[in-house]
């Protein structure tokens, strides 16, 4: 970790709200839009969440519903235009990255947070090996020389179990399996020993028994490493093994934020109540699967009060008027739902 | 690799054959005399027309006259013009000349067209995204003879800061205008070329990742965009060259430049088949070699492309 990031950890929240926070990483009511020809679409729409060292937050949400974005907003490679931040703050030890200069917010991508992309062969340039990508951020974010920069690198490929690392240094990503490319990327982020990592559905791009081994992997190298983890998934059945947290979007909002056990046993939140019942069941098989009625709402108009509204299964009037806040439901959940106690004490 | 290239040679040789035996007939089927209006006031001899007619085998066949032409190129002989004058010479003075001049251009419009495409592509629709959009659609729009005069006029002659003509040495300095004239078009083909490819992977995914690794962002464009928006530009230039070879007739005119654009039109005027022929049959050589030169190149350039 380099010594900038140490000093930035002392200082208590630089946030403009006084608030000292011990938060790693914080995202504080961001508000993304995407100004289209077709008009504006309020892509995110005041999310709030937060990582610890050490802790995995799942973030759950249909494509569309703003996660990715988010995450692109964290790591400052939000493409804009069309995309524009109209509010916020995303914090990383405290200080407002969106208001930091472009040198002092490069400086934490890649060290202080990294990411993974959801398919590596794009995300990987296709004309240089993967061995010289790994070890370009250690020339030049390290200034190591090129031999020691490889001997690194090497481990690294090594830590992600990519047999004969040393042979695959020079080899180039198409020349690698999906699995392989994955791990690769993995390599790659967590070269400069990031304190928060966002994995972008790493393993939407591969095939069932892969997964399993990408997942298996991210979750052993973050226990490891201690660091924060921001899984980015709409995979309910990924997120059960490996998340402590989830935080459920939906239009650009989180609906729901739980611990991942009380989440799954009692959703707070209708829908998020639909996606559990669309899980496939092995005990009810033959019959039709349970989906949540209608579509994702267009952002470029989204419905009044509850966005949910329209699809949820037990939507009273008022619904249709006011937005509802998220509202802490106990100790450590939150529902944006009016009638979210009814939802949790169901049956 | 080896076998690639050993296939790509030997392909080149029935498209040369083809190429240059196209020519040949083309060359001959022009109608008119070669010897009319060379004796003067009066017809020429029969007995001048006669000689030279079998001299240079101008009543046999064509596929014979072919033959006999390949036969002595192959040994390194373009042979002679009418008058008498060795075409070979003619080659080594003229070519040597137009290959300087196009070189020029081809740098000229590398530099500038691609510095102009990558600043634009990277930063769309900004002043200098307008400016460069027009001003490339004018040199597109002006005829190569247009640009010439005005630059020869404006720089040479009212304001002094160039020479007017190329002189018989042609050095490089001297060649800056002219060769910046005879590259106008491309380069602003080639800015328009880099500015789409840059802006296409501008966008790109694995320029994201890089943004995302923290590298700086002259690393991120010098990198690992320029590398990726190369392949079409690379292209472009390859192909280029044997056209501005090709296309310097005006801008060698205007400059009065010594080289092949010249040569080829006053042979063709005179009717000296030979010489045209010759000339024309280099042009393919450098065509067909800079084609391989920039298949070989797309490897080197993006590993995805590999030989069979």
């Amino acid at each position: 970790m380099s010594d900038i990031l140490v000093s930035e950890r002392s200082e208590p929240g630089a946030d403009g709200s006084g608030r000292p926070s011990g938060r790693l990483l914080e995202v504080d009511d961001l508000r993304v839009e995407f100004r289209t020809r077709d008009g504006v679409a309020k892509v995110i729409n005041g999310v709030t969440y937060h990582v610890d060292a050490g802790e995995t937050l799942a973030v759950l949400g249909e494509s569309g519903s703003g996660k990715s974005v988010t995450a692109q907003t964290i790591m400052g490679i939000l493409d804009t235009p069309p995309g524009f931040v109209t509010g916020g703050q995303v914090r990383f030890h405290g200080k407002d990255m969106l208001t930091m200069s472009a040198e002092e917010r490069r400086r934490i991508r890649g060290e202080g947070i990294a990411m993974i992309f959801q398919d590596a062969l794009s995300a990987l340039n296709p004309v240089f090996t993967v061995g010289f990508q790994i070890a370009e951020q250690f020339r030049i974010r390290r200034g190591m020389s090129r031999s020691d920069a490889k001997k690194r690198s090497i481990e690294m490929l090594d830590l992600v179990k990519i047999p004969n690392a040393k042979g695959r240094f020079n080899a180039y990503p198409h020349q690698f399996s999906g699995g392989m490319r994955q791990r690769a990327m993995i390599a790659m982020s967590l070269a400069l020993d990031p304190e928060v990592l966002i994995a972008d559905e790493p393993t939407t791009a591969l095939d069932v028994t892969v997964q399993a081994q990408i997942m298996d992997l991210l979750a052993e190298l973050q226990r490891e490493r201690q660091m924060g983890l921001i899984l980015i998934t709409h995979d309910l059945g990924v997120v059960a093994d490996v998340a402590d947290r989830i935080a459920v979007m939906y239009a650009g909002r989180i609906v729901e934020e739980a611990d991942v056990h009380e989440l799954y046993e009692k959703p707070g939140h209708p829908y998020t109540l639909g996606l559990l019942n669309s899980i496939p069941r092995i005990d009810e098989k033959g019959q039709q699967l349970r989906t949540i009625k209608g579509l994702p709402p267009s952002l470029l108009n989204i419905p009044s009060g509850c966005p949910f509204h329209p699809r949820c299964p037990m939507v009273q009037p008022v619904c249709r008027e006011k937005v509802p806040p998220l509202l802490q439901l106990g100790g450590t959940r939150a529902s944006a739902c009016h009638f979210a106690e009814e939802v949790v004490n169901r049956d | 690799m080896g076998r690639y290239l050993l296939r790509r040679l030997l392909q080149l040789i029935p498209v040369f054959i083809g190429t240059t035996f196209f020519i040949f007939v083309l060359v001959w089927a022009v109608p008119g005399d070669p010897f009319a209006g060379k004796c003067g006031d009066r017809r020429c001899p029969d007995a001048y027309v006669d000689f030279m007619t079998d001299k240079y085998k101008l009543d046999q066949n064509i596929f014979v006259q072919y033959g006999s032409y390949m036969k002595n190129l192959l040994q390194g002989d373009f042979g002679e013009t009418f008058g008498g004058r060795s075409i070979n010479e003619i080659v080594v003075n003229a070519y040597p000349n137009t290959l300087k001049l196009a070189l020029v251009a081809l740098a000229v419009e590398a530099l500038i067209g691609l510095t102009a495409g990558v600043l634009t592509g990277l930063k769309r629709n900004g002043f200098l995204d307008n400016l460069v959009l027009v001003s490339t659609l004018f040199l597109i729009a002006l005829p190569t003879f247009v640009t010439g005069f005005v630059l020869q006029w404006l720089l040479g002659v009212k304001w002094g800061i160039a020479p007017v003509t190329v002189s018989s040495d042609v050095s490089f300095t001297e060649l800056l205008v002219p060769g910046f004239v005879l590259g106008s078009t491309s380069m602003a083909y080639i800015a328009r070329l880099a500015r789409t490819s840059i802006a296409e992977n501008r966008r790109g995914d694995y320029v994201r990742t890089a943004i995302a690794k923290g590298l700086p962002m002259r690393r991120v464009v010098g990198v690992h965009l320029l590398r990726n928006s190369m392949i079409p530009v690379i292209t472009f230039l390859g192909t280029d060259l044997g056209a501005l070879m090709g296309g310097s007739v005006v801008t060698e005119g205007i400059f009065n430049i010594n080289g092949i654009g010249r040569e080829v039109f006053r042979a063709i005027i005179t009717k000296e088949g030979a010489t045209v022929v010759s000339i024309v049959v280099i042009l393919v050589l450098v065509y067909l070699l800079m084609n391989l030169l920039i298949d070989l190149l797309y490897a080197a350039l993006d590993p995805r492309i590999r030989y069979e």
